[in-house]
């Protein structure tokens, strides 16, 4: 993602569809089929979280492992056998403990100093609502002919 | 991004707290208000991104409420699998 470019620009209301918004939807849907094919009809509450992590994961391999956040994210779903909550965070003294609360909704946020923080947050954000516009793009289509 | 080894300078943290703040929604309305402190936007930052994760765990049950119709002749399932064919 070229999240590096226009620092202050305010965020266009009405994105046309760039190529990270493409890749996203390609994969999302990919793994959506996956998900159908994979997990029984009868468990549906199962086959909610698989799509959560699938949106997830989505994200995360679209941002690239130039992202902090996004390595945290990957990581935390191929180790999530373990733990279902968010990951203990070590907060290093040198850091300082600043944005506690942001560190800990920010996936990868404890290490991190304080500015690394605030760019990882803002490109996280990005990604998240435009994983989130995908998603109610699918259910709006999906949704738009029914009864 | 401070790749310097000293202090990370008040400067840096402005930019990247404005920048932060652009990419909230609220933040539009109240530009006309000046900049808000920065503990506030921290705040408000934490709460749009649980805000964020809850709509990603609400539309993932909807989604999987959908994929329960795919089965059906309906043209919503019909819709849903033109959408996921491989």
């Amino acid at each position: 993602m070229d999240s590096k470019s226009s620092a202050c620009s305010s965020p266009n209301p009405n994105p046309t569809l760039g190529p990270s918004k493409l890749m996203l939807a390609f994969r999302f849907l990919r793994a959506l089929s996956l998900v159908r094919r994979t997990t029984p009809a009868s468990s549906r509450t199962c086959r909610g979280r698989r799509i959560e992590r699938a949106a997830y994961a989505s994200m995360a391999y679209t941002a690239g492992a130039s992202r902090a956040w996004s390595r945290a994210v990957l990581r935390r779903l191929h180790h999530r056998a373990r733990r279902r909550a968010v990951a203990p965070r070590r907060l290093s003294t040198t850091a300082g403990n600043r944005a506690e609360a942001l560190r800990r909704l920010v996936p990868g946020g404890g290490g991190m100093d304080y500015c690394t923080l605030l760019e990882e947050t803002a490109d996280y954000i990005k990604c998240l609502s435009m994983q989130v516009e995908l998603m109610q793009g699918i259910v709006d289509s999906a949704s738009s002919y029914g009864p | 991004m401070s790749g310097r080894s000293g202090a990370i300078t008040d400067e840096e943290i402005n930019e990247l707290v404005s920048k932060l703040q652009s990419l909230l929604p609220e933040s539009r309305r109240r530009r006309s208000a000046g900049r808000v402190s920065a503990s506030k936007l921290l705040k408000e930052t934490c709460s749009y991104i649980k805000g964020l994760h809850r709509e990603v765990e609400d539309l993932s049950d909807r989604l999987s409420d959908l994929m329960a119709t795919m089965d059906s002749n309906s043209p919503q399932a019909e819709i849903i699998r033109s959408l996921l064919r491989p």
